[in-house]
């Protein structure tokens, strides 16, 4: 695992630039307060991806507590299902915690000792992040604070049981629409008075710069290692790549590698809801405009005003009315298409694999499996579409069944 | 010159010091606080921050946070937020500086954000998620149409940026007093008035100081080191009483000019 494989980088791999812009989506637009940290964490994060020892105890940690390299995987009867291109899944569910949050939290956890911070907080929308963050602080003995809206707390039962047993403290996010933009607002305020001795986690490739920078890189072992994957089995890059955008940390680490691959397709799936309404939907990309939430200048989902929309996804990771500024810059400069993905088509898709494949996918990731499918109808037998199997699905089957019920006795 | 430039200026003559109460703005409605600015200005109150509610503060604590919700609830709008200013501004002698989110501002313009701002009589603004590395076009225009654009340093401030922060500011500096979220607090911390003696020497503008300030004896710490005082929750707190039926309202009106009156004479006895 090294950690530059461009062989020459293109301009759009060398970003963000020295004020943390990728093009002109990013930036820091939180307070004063929190300045002198987010400064501390770039020096001590470009310092670490120069330090060969701390590179190598992540790459340990990586292989050997998370089960990296996570394999490439042929769907074969989901192939044979839509009748297109072959059908390859990225398995990040079977990393430990059963998502690809692992691979960021791991390398954050290990920031966090760099910097000599002593407590750690973090959002979670789903838990994965939540899980995988009290996964990384336990393995290390860091305390750990996890801030949880209460309406995710509520659909995302199993993954609160497991932050508990691995020792985290959860408070109740219960401002606002009580999902994970509230949880980042908590967690913020938080790190606000505890930034001295507190590192914040960030989830995803949001917020002020350098997370978005450094959530992508620990997360962009997922692109490399499918190229390395796709050039033994295949010979060759995949002909198309696709995952699911909420925040957007599992598609900028797949896509981020193949940017400078410019024949290589890539497709980004937002959270399309029950309807292109607004506050139906959590379609930043496709619904939305460039604007300001939690630290950077994105595309966000607002009203004239300014004021943050309110958002549905019936998956919790999905349900968030911004997104990576990356993933704005890829919009704008058309190196990715971003499609959005309805309730319904996600819980059919997660339905289809379960019983094609045996293995059940996360609400998030069935979106991408969704759009992943069209894609692949829409390409010929001998091509290659890689979908990134995000996370595993376990700790939404209360969820599923409960919407499956209200569907039938909307039916009814 | 600026109406904060000139403000302070007089205040400094007659050797006396700011006292900034903050209200938002549309709690619990547009009328109330109308009547509230009117109210504070007549207990001789030297400015007045107009917080403009925002879906997403995360600077704030839970009561302005919660104001910012009754507020936005109730259905405040921008262009109602500035008729009412227009309106107040031009029967009130304390200059009115917002408080709002680059969210706001970028989302209706930078252009047009200060065109309305001014037109409403509004003298500057505070924009709490936007710091200086960021602030250069909003700073240019404020500069141009001599629009106060008062910048915050903090505690966690490095000393060699708190320098170059008071250098892009214009009307007077916001220092933040604690390291945290805007709410009352018992105590400040011990090594405040020396960050403010010190930031007093490389600065000739005036420096006022809020988040936590609620109490006499902090004005008795503060008065010899800050040209002028903030204080917000203990104002919206006893604001958070007041009802949408605006006759109902006077216990709350007394009970906030009469805190106004105490901090008032407190600060300049």
């Amino acid at each position: 695992m090294t950690s530059h494989f461009l062989p020459e980088p293109s301009p759009d791999a060398s970003l963000p630039d020295e004020k943390g812009r990728f093009g002109e989506f990013g930036g820091r637009f939180v307070p004063e307060t929190l300045i002198a940290a987010l400064d501390q964490l770039e020096t001590e994060y470009y310092q670490s991806r120069k330090d060969p020892a701390f590179q190598a105890e992540l790459d340990v940690l990586l292989r050997d507590f998370v089960g990296r390299p996570s394999p490439l995987y042929f769907a074969k009867r989901l192939t044979e299902h839509c009748g297109g291109a072959q059908i390859w899944f990225k398995r990040e569910d079977l990393n430990h915690t059963g998502a690809h949050k692992i691979n960021s939290t791991l390398g954050q956890a290990l920031l966090t000792m760099r910097m000599g911070k002593k407590r750690v907080i973090a959002e979670t929308g789903a838990g994965q992040h939540g899980v995988a963050t009290a996964t990384a602080c336990a393995h290390f003995g860091i305390p750990c604070v996890i801030y949880m809206g209460e309406e995710d707390i509520r659909r995302q039962q199993p993954n609160v049981q497991s932050m508990k047993m691995l020792g985290a403290e959860i408070c109740p996010v219960t401002t606002g629409s009580r999902t994970l933009r509230d949880a980042v607002n908590q967690a913020m305020r938080d790190w606000m008075s505890s930034v001295a001795d507190t590192h914040y986690i960030l989830g995803s490739v949001v917020g002020p710069h350098p997370f978005p920078l450094i959530v992508r890189d620990y997360q962009a072992v997922i692109g490399r290692e499918t190229i390395q994957q796709s050039q033994e089995r295949f010979g060759r890059l995949p002909d198309a790549v696709v995952a699911c955008v909420g925040g957007g940390s599992n598609a900028a680490g797949m896509f981020y590698p193949f940017v400078a691959e410019t024949d290589v397709p890539l497709v980004g799936v937002e959270a399309g809801g029950e309807s292109d309404q607004p506050g139906r939907h959590a379609s930043s990309l496709t619904f939305g405009k460039p604007g300001v939430l939690h630290g950077s200048f994105s595309y966000v989902l607002q009203d004239e005003d300014g004021q943050t929309d309110d958002v549905h996804s019936a998956s919790a990771g999905l349900d968030y009315p911004g997104v990576g500024p990356e993933h704005s810059h890829w919009k704008s400069t058309g190196r990715v298409e971003y499609r959005s993905c309805r309730d319904d088509e996600a819980l059919a898709a997660f339905d289809l694999v379960a019983r094609n494949e045996g293995i059940l996918p996360a609400l998030e990731t069935s979106h991408a499996i969704a759009k992943g499918m069209e894609v692949a109808k829409e390409r010929g037998k001998d091509e290659v579409v890689v979908i990134c199997l995000s996370g595993r699905g376990d700790k939404d089957a209360g969820e599923i069944q409960r919407l499956k019920n209200e569907a039938a006795a909307r039916r009814t | 010159m600026s109406a904060i430039d000139e403000l302070f200026q007089r205040l400094k003559s007659e050797g006396k010091k700011a006292f900034m109460p903050f209200v938002t703005a549309g709690d619990p409605s547009l009328d109330f606080t109308a009547a509230i600015l009117k109210r504070l200005d007549a207990e001789g109150c030297h400015l007045a921050e107009l917080g403009i509610p925002y879906s997403d503060p995360i600077a704030d604590g839970p009561v302005i946070q919660a104001s910012y919700t009754r507020s936005l609830q109730g259905g405040t709008r921008l262009s109602g937020i500035f008729e009412m200013a227009s309106e107040v501004t031009s029967e009130i002698s304390m200059p009115v500086v917002t408080m709002v989110s680059y969210a706001i501002i970028y989302r209706m313009g930078i252009d047009e954000y200060l065109q309305q701002a001014i037109a409403a009589g509004i003298s500057g603004a505070i924009v709490p998620d936007m710091p200086v590395d960021e602030s250069d076009e909003l700073a240019a225009k404020c500069k141009a149409l001599d629009f106060s654009l008062i910048q915050l340093i903090t505690p966690t401030t490095p000393r060699d940026r708190a320098v170059q922060i008071a250098e892009q500011t214009t009307g007077f500096i916001y220092y933040v007093s604690i390291t945290g979220i805007t709410g009352e607090r018992t105590e400040l911390p011990a090594d405040l008035a020396d960050n403010l003696k010190w930031l007093k020497s490389v600065t000739d503008l005036p420096i006022c100081v809020g988040f936590g300030i609620s109490k006499l004896e902090h004005v008795e710490v503060l008065k010899p080191v800050a040209d002028g005082l903030i204080v917000g929750s203990a104002i919206v707190r006893r604001i958070a009483a007041a009802t949408n039926d605006q006759s109902k309202n006077q216990d709350v009106m007394d009970d906030v000019g009469g805190f106004a009156q105490e901090m008032l004479s407190a600060i300049n006895d």
